[in-house]
């Protein structure tokens, strides 16, 4: 449970996927004008993190690392399909990505046009990619078994959705702000998340 | 006073529009009104006036600060004069200090309103008075061995990119003090942090040269208590005398200029609450947040010394107070809802014991733990608005209203 709740905590913060890595910057900027939105999306990220993080662990594990596939004889001990994992998670990530698409346009038509393009895009999101590149790498190291592949998914997904949420409340209030004119919209936000990077810096090396 | 009234009344048509020296109206209109009170009115419609405007309160601000200016000049001189293992008497200490502290706030001045001052040019409005507190703030949350190159660039970095493009005073999202702050901390690290930067040991300007002594450490407080290997750590000060509780409020330690004394910084707390320029709930709510969450940590934390350093401790040595007086009440960056408030200082005050303790990296968590609410600030506001909203429509809603009203509205 410990165990659990220290890569929970770390991966909201100390590895936070904007303000560690920079990951999913796109949907970031785009999509963090106001609030609500912000947080629609947030929750899409973190449910595709939750959801296909599990998918492509299973996969990892039993289909293509190093000596994965023994479970279908001794002929396939030796097989390592790992140059197919990118192919493989994009797959499963995308066809993931349709569900919650199709789910958000049923129960809340009124998010999926606010999200518009954004949300097929979750897609291509780094940030999903990331969370599931970065999960390979560490299976063994700090990720042992299905539980702490949860516990990241939904940290990363939260740390995802406190960045938009906190960045569209900063902007909501900088509508009234009289930000110079060249530096209206992207520029400012630039900085703003730049700032926003150095107040997280607080969380780097932050042992748990 | 009125000749100088008359002089400029006599050179003012030059720079009003079509003069001589239009361009630097605001320029002339900064110095005008910070010597005269301005005699402009409003012509239409109905205005109501308060005493209180931000010059003024900035003022406050700043006067609410000169005890604990004061104190940091006199700890100056006499931590540098314990480290040389002279007596130079009261004045004699006071001076050096004095001389030491001068620099950095002269420093921080010209580079601060030089860009003021030209932004206002470029812009074409009016000075804003801003800075004036920020530029009193900085040299108090530095330390005193800071070169005065690094902190001129700290200070153009945070009023730059912190300040002037969000829109100028009042519009920032982060407090421009500790992003100067914090500029330092991460570009300089070496200057900021360590054993041998809190003390002068160099003379300055030839005044109070002398060899330091063998018995001489620098080290902070919370510096000693960070780097401790043992579960528990005795902290001592410049000469290796041991400190308590009490050398924490009376503030004869080393640290950044202006933190270390929590008497003087009470001081300007007191006029701050008493003028209502900052707000009590914030100031409260950090001391609580820490208080609590450093109580936690003596009583279930890990086996660390920092973890063991008693909660009432932690709440006077290093930055605390400073930052929860000075810092995080700042009407502009903090919550502005009455809610928000509680929820804000509560939240800086935990996640600077929380730095403390948890991050090996960073003795004092005060700084970055502030840059962060900061950042954090406008949502927690939005929040409380969102369901003070949510609230009174549920209370006009026709189901909770009596029976024979709803059917009357429907």
């Amino acid at each position: 449970m410990e165990n659990f709740a220290s890569i929970l905590v770390k991966s909201i913060f100390v590895d936070n996927m904007i303000f560690a890595y920079f990951l999913g910057m796109c949907s970031y900027l785009a999509v963090s004008k106001n609030v609500k939105t912000s947080l629609g999306l947030g929750i899409a990220v973190v449910f595709v993190l939750f959801v296909t993080l599990p998918v492509n662990y299973l996969l990892e594990m039993y289909v293509l690392r190093e000596g994965a596939l023994s479970w279908l004889g001794p002929k396939f001990a030796t097989l390592d399909l790992s140059f197919l994992s990118l192919i493989l998670f994009i797959a499963v990530i995308a066809a993931i990505t349709q569900l919650v698409e199709m789910v958000i346009e049923r129960f809340s038509p009124s998010l999926y046009n606010s999200l518009g393009i954004f949300l097929p895009l979750i897609a291509v999101n780094c940030a999903i990619m990331g969370g599931s590149l970065f999960m390979q790498q560490r299976i063994g190291s700090q990720l042992n078994g299905m539980g702490d592949v949860l516990a990241y998914a939904l940290g990363s997904g939260i740390g995802w959705l406190l960045a938009i949420v906190g960045l569209a409340a900063i902007r909501e209030k900088m509508e009234y702000s009289d930000v110079p004119k060249p530096l209206r919209g992207l520029g400012i936000t630039f900085i703003t998340v730049a700032l926003m990077g150095i107040a997280f810096m607080c969380f780097s090396g932050l042992k748990i | 006073m009125s000749g100088l009234r008359k002089f400029l009344d006599k050179i003012k048509p030059n720079f009003e529009e079509g003069g001589k020296f239009a361009k630097l109206h605001s320029v002339f209109d900064g110095f005008e009104t910070f010597l005269f009170v301005p005699n402009t009115t409003s012509k239409k419609g109905s205005h109501i006036h308060d005493a209180t405007d931000s010059k003024r309160t900035m003022i406050i601000v700043v006067l609410a600060l000169v005890p604990a200016l004061l104190f940091g000049m006199y700890n100056v001189g006499y931590q540098h004069f314990l480290a040389i293992g002279q007596d130079m008497g009261f004045w004699g200490t006071f001076f050096f200090g004095f001389l030491a502290v001068l620099p950095i706030i002269l420093v921080s001045y010209i580079v601060g309103l030089g860009i003021e001052f030209i932004v206002a040019q470029i812009k074409g409005h009016e000075i804003q008075e801003g800075y004036l507190v920020t530029g009193f703030l900085i040299p108090l949350i530095v330390p005193v061995d800071t070169p005065l190159w690094m902190i001129a660039v700290a200070t153009a970095f945070a009023v730059i990119f912190a300040k002037e493009v969000f829109g100028g005073t009042g519009m920032n999202i982060f407090n421009v003090a500790l992003v100067t702050r914090a500029f330092l901390f991460f570009a300089y690290p070496t200057a900021m942090s360590g054993d041998t930067v809190w003390v002068r040991t160099k003379g300055a300007f030839g005044f109070g040269k002398g060899e330091v002594i063998d018995a001489f450490s620098g080290a902070t407080p919370l510096g000693q208590v960070g780097t401790a290997t043992g579960p528990t750590a005795d902290i001592v000060g410049t000469l290796g005398e041991p400190l308590n509780f009490w050398d924490g409020v009376i503030g004869l330690i080393p640290g950044s200029i202006g933190e270390t004394s929590v008497i003087a910084i009470a001081l300007g707390a007191i006029l701050l609450l008493v003028t209502k320029v900052a707000s009590w709930k914030t100031m409260l709510s950090v001391f609580a947040g820490g208080a609590i969450v450093g109580a936690i940590f003596n009583w279930i934390g890990p086996d660390t010394a920092v973890a063991h350093f008693p909660w009432y401790e932690h709440l006077v040595f290093g930055g605390f107070a400073f930052g929860a007086v000075f810092m995080a009440t700042d009407p502009v960056t903090s919550s502005r809802t009455e809610t928000g408030k509680w929820i804000y200082g509560f939240l800086v005050g935990a996640m600077a014991i929380t730095i403390r303790v948890l991050n090996p990296g960073y003795a004092e968590g005060m700084m970055l733990a502030i840059l962060l609410m900061n950042a954090f600030a406008p949502l927690i506001d939005f929040y409380v608005v969102d369901a003070n909203i949510k609230r009174r429509l549920k209370r006009k809603s026709p189901s909770n209203l009596p029976q024979g009203e709803a059917l009357e509205r429907s």
